[in-house]
């Protein structure tokens, strides 16, 4: 008997196996525009997806309310498609595929880190579907690649940024860079840290260029190395989750100096993890939360309002990378139902915006689909809030 | 007629899906799902040599596949792609269908060299030994790669792309698709032939008493090396198909993490069962596929019914039993060598 029951369980599961493989979805309604996103809901980064998600949610409940994005003098409804992509390249190529063969949506958001972006961009470039992704900051992203486009600045601009904002700030002469090996953006940022700051002031003026894992806890050898050279700042590239870490150790270890840090320091998290010790410390990001004005200002109180902290910089570009595209839609000045058409003219138009105004500022596109836009670079007040501290534009 | 009949039907079934992906039968979502099937039986079948058949606890099997993703990339690049590091293409593009093979089995080949690694500190130990040691393998591999700066690095590796549109500008088929559903055809051919082989008998006994297998005259150094080098050989063919699938290979892709999705197809489908890891792979990745809707509660779901599995059904789906011992009927229809 119980043989059997194997059997038949056996066959059971064939035939589910064989009727999933089967199972095909259909396209959208007639007066829906439909937008995919491809984000990180799950693995390494889940924050980041679920910033980039609760963003989106917020602008279409404020689209739908008024009764849909107006195109070509008729409305239509929004409807987002969220497809998780496990923060994996593989996994990030096929949900960029379902979006666009299951779901048939017209753009894609995402992905947010340039693992998924690089090969994701690929996909969507081969398959001529417009693409932004809000986070990306691999030059690969979008080279050569007319249907991908970003939301986010290119680290050999915030590299300068860094350096030029230090050096007045520090009156800094040496530097000291600790930076994650195997995150790219990580060791690309440094590098062009290193070699910008080399330029200015000489050669030999970054007294130490240390590395670590993307798991490590422990960064006493480095640091002691670091502080032993004497810099007069140490420039931190890394993860927020890291910096909280490598900040505490430093302290502990004696070291007294300032700290300049880059756009992913700018998490929600940061100040829950690091507390006191991160106060009055630097880094260059996409905008500044705190004493925003206007536009950017409504965009915090209601999402905070809403979801209960302050938005990082993530929600606030997959904000601005979303009403691109809706505004794109709009500039086509007509919605055209046949899918791949429809593609094209987001496309043509996303590349012809000359200005759009964003919470995290102005930007436009330059001939690759990278933004031509400014950074800020904020300090962590007594209150653990990022005040704007300076505004450097290209 | 017997004989053939499971090769016959086995390459209809192909022909059906190439066809059908000719003819646009299916999309390419289909057929990407289709891919990573057949990528995931290449790993699975390949692990479960070690882990089911040998009884040895590798779980490093990314790594493998990993050297051979980078490998055969950067020779299809080299010989095929424009590249800023490596320079202009070596040969014209019209080879690229011919050479394409033979890239991905010289990926195949240094995995297996890199497996030497894992095989030779096997011959002292084993167990929870020998697992560190893999785990230890899977990080050196993507260490190294990471601090090589002349494939990109952290940053990854590109252009693979161009390779496979170099084949299909030559004649427009599914490349990616033959080439995937033939290293799986491959891959099951040779773990078949293998296993059944007096190297086959030699790894059973190791699984069963490694003393009493050396005792009864089995070189067991020798087996051992020979199982870790195909098993990591078929992992790097795996690896080669999927860096050209996706067009992108970056060492994070195999991480950990990597390993242990091979590890859990294993466990699922049964320890030693090749139709077993077949069948898990299968339902594995459209597992993963059909539980996206859920988002977040797809990672709650899926390690529950695993642990569903390992309560009331610990030896796998198929336990150590092949698909035509479950359903002796089948045997009338084919066998299976």
């Amino acid at each position: 008997m119980k043989r059997n029951l194997f059997k038949i369980g056996l066959t059971t599961l064939l035939m589910v196996g064989a009727f999933m493989l089967a199972g095909c979805g259909g396209g959208g309604g007639e007066d829906t525009i439909k937008i995919g996103f491809n984000i990180p809901l799950t693995g390494d980064i889940p924050k980041v997806g679920e910033a980039s998600k609760y963003a989106a949610e917020m602008l279409k409940e404020d689209v739908n309310s008024q009764g849909g994005l107006e195109v070509g003098g008729k409305k239509y409804k929004l409807e987002f498609v969220y497809e998780d992509n496990e923060s994996k390249a593989e996994s990030a190529v096929n949900a960029a595929l379902k979006l666009i063969e299951q779901d048939q949506v017209v753009a894609i958001i995402g992905p947010n880190s340039s693992k998924q972006a690089v090969p994701a961009g690929g996909t969507c470039n081969d398959n001529r579907v417009p693409m932004i992704s809000p986070w990306s900051t691999n030059p690969d992203t979008t080279k050569d690649r007319p249907w991908v486009f970003r939301a986010a600045f290119l680290d050999p601009f915030q590299g300068p940024v860094a350096v030029n904002f230090a050096t007045k700030q520090f009156d800094a002469k040496t530097a000291a860079v600790l930076f994650d090996i195997s995150n790219d953006y990580s060791k690309g940022l440094a590098e062009i840290f290193q070699s910008e700051w080399e330029k200015k002031h000489g050669s030999g003026t970054v007294v130490a260029f240390e590395s670590h894992g993307t798991k490590d806890q422990d960064f006493s050898a480095q640091l002691t190395k670091i502080i032993a050279a004497k810099p007069d700042f140490i420039f931190v590239p890394d993860n927020y989750n890291q910096v909280a870490l490598i900040i505490k150790q430093a302290h502990d270890l004696g070291w007294k100096g300032p700290f300049m840090g880059s756009d992913a320091w700018g998490s929600a998290e940061l100040m829950t993890l690091c507390g006191d010790d991160c106060k009055g410390q630097f880094f260059s990001t996409h905008y500044a939360a705190a004493g925003a004005k206007g536009d950017t200002k409504v965009f915090i109180d209601r999402y905070s309002k809403k979801y209960g902290y302050t938005p990082d910089d993530v929600a606030a570009l997959t904000w601005d990378a979303t009403r691109l595209v809706l505004q794109a839609i709009q500039e086509s000045g007509s919605y055209d139902s046949d899918v791949r058409k429809e593609r094209q003219a987001i496309r043509d138009a996303l590349g012809g915006i000359k200005e759009f105004a964003g919470v995290t500022g102005n930007m436009k596109f330059d001939a690759q689909g990278d933004p031509i836009k400014c950074a800020v670079v904020v300090r962590i007040d007594d209150q653990g809030q990022f005040v704007f501290a300076e505004s450097v534009c290209p | 007629m017997r004989k053939y009949s499971l090769n016959i039907a086995f390459a209809v079934g192909c022909l059906l899906i190439v066809a059908g992906a000719q003819a646009g039968l299916f999309n390419l979502y289909v057929q990407s799902v289709i891919l990573f099937m057949g990528i995931n039986i290449i790993l699975s079948s390949s692990l479960n040599l070690v882990n089911g058949n040998m009884g040895e606890f590798s779980c490093g099997h990314a790594a493998f596949m990993c050297v051979g993703a980078y490998v055969s990339s950067i020779v299809t690049v080299l010989l095929f792609a424009q590249n800023k590091i490596l320079g202009a293409p070596l040969l014209p593009p019209d080879l690229a269908p011919f050479f394409f093979p033979i890239a991905i089995i010289v990926g195949g080949v240094v995995a297996a060299l890199v497996g030497i690694l894992v095989a030779v500190p096997s011959f002292k130990t084993r167990g929870d030994y020998l697992a560190i040691i893999t785990i230890a393998v899977n990080y050196m591999v993507i260490s190294g790669i990471e601090n090589l700066d002349i494939v990109g690095g952290p940053r990854g590796f590109m252009g693979m792309k161009q390779v496979v549109y170099a084949m299909s500008d030559v004649v427009d088929i599914p490349w990616m698709m033959i080439w995937t559903l033939l290293g799986t055809a491959f891959t099951l051919w040779i773990l078949r032939r293998y296993i059944s082989s007096t190297y086959g008998k030699g790894v059973n006994a190791i699984c069963q008493d490694e003393i009493a297998a050396e005792i009864m005259s089995v070189n067991t150094n020798k087996i051992k090396l020979v199982t870790f080098m195909l098993s990591s050989g078929l992992a790097g063919i795996a690896g080669g198909l999927f860096a050209h699938v996706i067009g992108y290979v970056n060492p994070q892709s195999f991480n950990i993490l990597k390993s242990t999705e091979c590890l859990v197809m294993v466990y699922l489908g049964g320890m030693g069962s090749l139709s077993g890891s077949v069948l898990s792979a299968v339902l594995f990745t459209l597992m993963l596929e059909a539980l996206r809707p859920l988002q977040i509660i797809k990672w709650v779901i899926i390690p529950l019914i695993l642990v569903l599995l390992m309560q009331f059904r610990p030896e796998g789906i198929m336990g150590n039993k092949e698909l035509s011992d479950v359903f002796p009927k089948l045997r009338r229809y084919f066998t299976f060598k």
